[in-house]
């Protein structure tokens, strides 16, 4: 193990691990406070981010954060690097690596950027984005390309797709036609229309897909729809013969994380396969979806790395991202705000997480999105969520979640409405996904100036949609 | 001539709490909307905000002892950032062993309104169900986790611990209170060995009588089990 020092106004600083080095290099945050890994002054935390600078990118190749000998996630990171694509890089610091990329960004070389996905590692991508301020990540965001795709595509420039989260208490069939009507009209759902299911169960999951399947095949709308079970239900789901478009799945960025979550490698890869098998894709191929959390591994106690020392969350969100992009989703999100205030005490942290886990999850190859949510307990209010979601739709990102009026009456959280994402679409000039766009046309739901129109209740095409929705 | 066709939008709001149809101003909520979104967060915010009153949860409770405790957070904001202060009593605390059968915690947590609101009728409720039961004196807990319970019902020496915690604020229910049971209380307890009775709020959760009764069961299966959580049913809330 390699001590790593600085001195700092006059006298030495030292980090005795690459764990604690990049904990204490991450900008502020609860979670690390929590798990006793944060740096203990701004100071210490600047000498920290003064080490990594120095610290060639090739580093994390050598040096482990959680050891490979027992966790499957390093194993997958390590055994799937790709040398070829790391190799314009190679030679580079993390500080050196930063540079690049925000002159790579700075002269639109997207296909540079986008072309190292698979020669990083996400412990180098954590790394650098903790030298990173908000603007950095994302003026390199935006150019980190991702395209996806299943009916419809996500990721092109200039669009902006949403999750339509039509959730409900009880998984009413009625109240969950009544959100997913509201969100259509408001032009959401492009990205996925994803209910969390009320209860757990292949019964409930099944009745809920073929739901959803109805509506989307009724108006030929070019989505796709998931219900976010634990995949061991989807599975059974497909057994089922039932309609899957997308296999979800929270993930962690640790085994024990990921056993927290009651999932493997093994069980994922045969979901996949059998989402892949149904052929339910028009346009592209990726069957899987994922979401993942700052504070997911530390509040699963599975957050120790390398000498039983605590990984900084930020870190370990990355990791999750390797599981993820491993079985090549057409849509991965972060849901930045959810887990509560001793994790992500307040809107500016939440904010800087939020960029972080775009910023990171693009420059490993994801589909990024981002729910924008907040909880009551944390300092976070509508404010707050509304500049993330503006620098987010700077940023690039793929898509947001969206709810009826902010309000998750069924998981209990404030996430955006449907009228933020037409807000962010009119305000940065972004569109909604291309095949999904003109079937909004098509429904006569799109004005003349792209905008989607305001419908009075009674106009033909709302009540279009909502005669056949309560026929 | 003209014909009235039902608004197909009543049936639909009619279905759901979510908030369907607000209608638009450009891109935005209209302002009525806007309005009442933000009370129901504000509402929200001032509960977890809320100082527990002390003095007026003692006038509501009426006679009887009462002690005060706080945990290890030193403000709220500590309290909300350290999960793990909550569950720990504050250096120098000193409660009385009395050795009684039952301990009880009236804990402020993520509400203080709802033991404002709730607490007082919650206990009354449950003090008649408890015969054969000692109870120690309540005891009143600022900045206070669950788990703070473990650290009160080992000090009081009690057998079992009844928590009467706010729950997490929700846009519409900021008044929510929960009941955690444990047997044998002592720090290291996880969650799973607990039994929880959730959203007692009369008239629009649960009642004080329902929720008193099936703590009651609990304990009565608690004692007769030797152990809360899992392995316990509240065989009294199933139907018949």
């Amino acid at each position: 193990m390699t001590i790593r020092r600085t001195t700092l106004g006059g006298h030495t600083v030292e980090f005795p691990s690459l764990v604690e080095l990049m904990a204490k290099a991450t900008p502020a945050r609860s979670g690390d406070v929590l798990a006793g890994c944060a740096a203990e002054s701004a100071a210490e935390r600047v000498a920290a981010q003064t080490v990594l600078a120095d610290l060639p990118l090739a580093t994390f190749l050598e040096e482990q954060v959680v050891g490979y000998e027992e966790d499957d996630v390093t194993r997958l990171i390590l055994d799937t690097h790709d040398a070829a694509a790391f190799a314009p890089v190679a030679s580079l610091t993390v500080g050196e690596f930063r540079d690049r990329l925000l002159a790579w960004a700075a002269e639109g070389d997207e296909p540079a950027i986008s072309a190292l996905a698979p020669g990083l590692t996400p412990e180098m991508v954590a790394a650098t984005s903790k030298l990173m301020r908000n603007a950095d990540l994302i003026a390199v965001g935006r150019r980190a390309r991702v395209v996806t795709g299943l009916r419809s595509t996500i990721g092109l420039p200039g669009r902006l797709a949403s999750r339509l989260q039509p959730n409900h208490p009880t998984d009413d069939p009625l109240g969950v036609t009544a959100s997913v009507l509201d969100g259509l009209l408001h032009g959401s759902g492009d990205a996925v229309i994803g209910i969390n299911p009320a209860t757990d169960s292949p019964a409930q999951t099944i009745a809920l897909l073929e739901l959803l399947d109805a509506v989307i095949s009724r108006y030929g709308i070019p989505t796709q729809s998931c219900v976010l079970a634990h995949v061991t239900t989807t599975l059974r789901a497909l057994e089922k013969g039932a309609p899957v478009d997308l296999v979800f799945q929270s993930v962690g960025g640790t085994q024990g994380a990921n056993r927290g979550f009651g999932v493997t490698l093994d069980l994922l890869a045969e979901a996949r396969a059998g989402a892949l098998e149904l052929g339910r894709g028009t346009v592209g191929r990726n069957v899987t979806y994922f979401e993942t959390g700052q504070g997911s591994a530390l509040s699963a106690g599975a957050h120790l790395g390398v000498g039983g020392r605590p990984v900084d969350q930020q870190t370990l969100e990355c990791r999750a991202y390797a599981v993820a992009r491993h079985f090549e989703p057409l849509l991965v999100n972060t849901v930045v705000g959810f887990i509560g205030p001793e994790y992500l005490y307040d809107g500016k942290q939440v904010a800087r997480a939020g960029l972080e886990d775009h910023f990171c999850g693009k420059l490993l190859g994801l589909p990024m999105g981002v729910d924008v949510c907040y909880t009551n307990h944390a300092e976070v209010d509508a404010d707050d969520t509304d500049a993330l979601m503006l620098l987010l739709g700077a940023a690039g990102c793929s898509f947001v979640i969206a709810v009826p009026g902010s309000d998750d009456v069924m998981l209990h959280y404030q996430s955006l409405s449907f009228s933020d994402v037409l807000t962010t679409r009119q305000v940065l000039g972004l569109r909604p996904a291309p095949e999904f766009e003109a079937w909004l046309a098509r429904m006569d739901l799109l004005g003349d100036d792209g905008r989607v129109r305001e419908l009075a209740p009674d106009a033909p095409a709302a009540r279009a949609l909502l005669a056949a929705a309560t026929s | 001539m003209s014909t009235v066709e039902p608004d197909p939008w009543a049936v639909l709001r009619g279905a759901t709490r979510a908030r369907v149809a607000l209608g638009r101003a450009g891109d935005g909520l209209p302002t009525t909307r806007e309005l009442e979104f933000r009370l129901a967060h504000a509402v929200a915010r001032d509960a977890v905000h809320t100082a527990l009153d002390p003095a007026a949860v003692r006038a509501a409770l009426g006679d009887g002892d009462v002690v005060e405790v706080r945990s290890a957070a030193a403000d709220r904001a500590e309290y909300l950032q350290r999960p793990d202060l909550g569950r720990r009593l504050a250096e120098g605390t000193e409660l009385p062993a009395t050795g009684d059968d039952l301990g009880i915690v009236l804990a402020d947590g993520l509400s203080p309104r709802a033991v404002h609101d709730h607490a007082p009728g919650l206990v009354a409720a449950l003090r008649e169900r408890l015969d054969g039961w000692s109870v120690a004196p309540l005891v009143l807990a600022h900045q206070a986790r669950v788990g703070l319970g473990d650290a009160i019902g080992a000090a009081l020496g009690v057998r079992a611990v009844v928590v009467l915690i706010g729950e997490r604020p929700g846009l519409s229910s900021a008044d929510s209170l929960g009941a955690y049971l444990t047997w044998e209380p002592r720090p290291g307890r996880v969650d799973a060995e607990r039994n929880c009775v959730s959203n007692v709020r009369p008239p629009h959760g649960l009642g004080y009588d329902q929720a008193a009764r099936t703590v009651a069961s609990l304990l009565a299966g608690a004692r007769e089990l030797g152990a809360s959580g899992v392995a316990l049913k509240d065989e009294a809330a199933l139907p018949g």
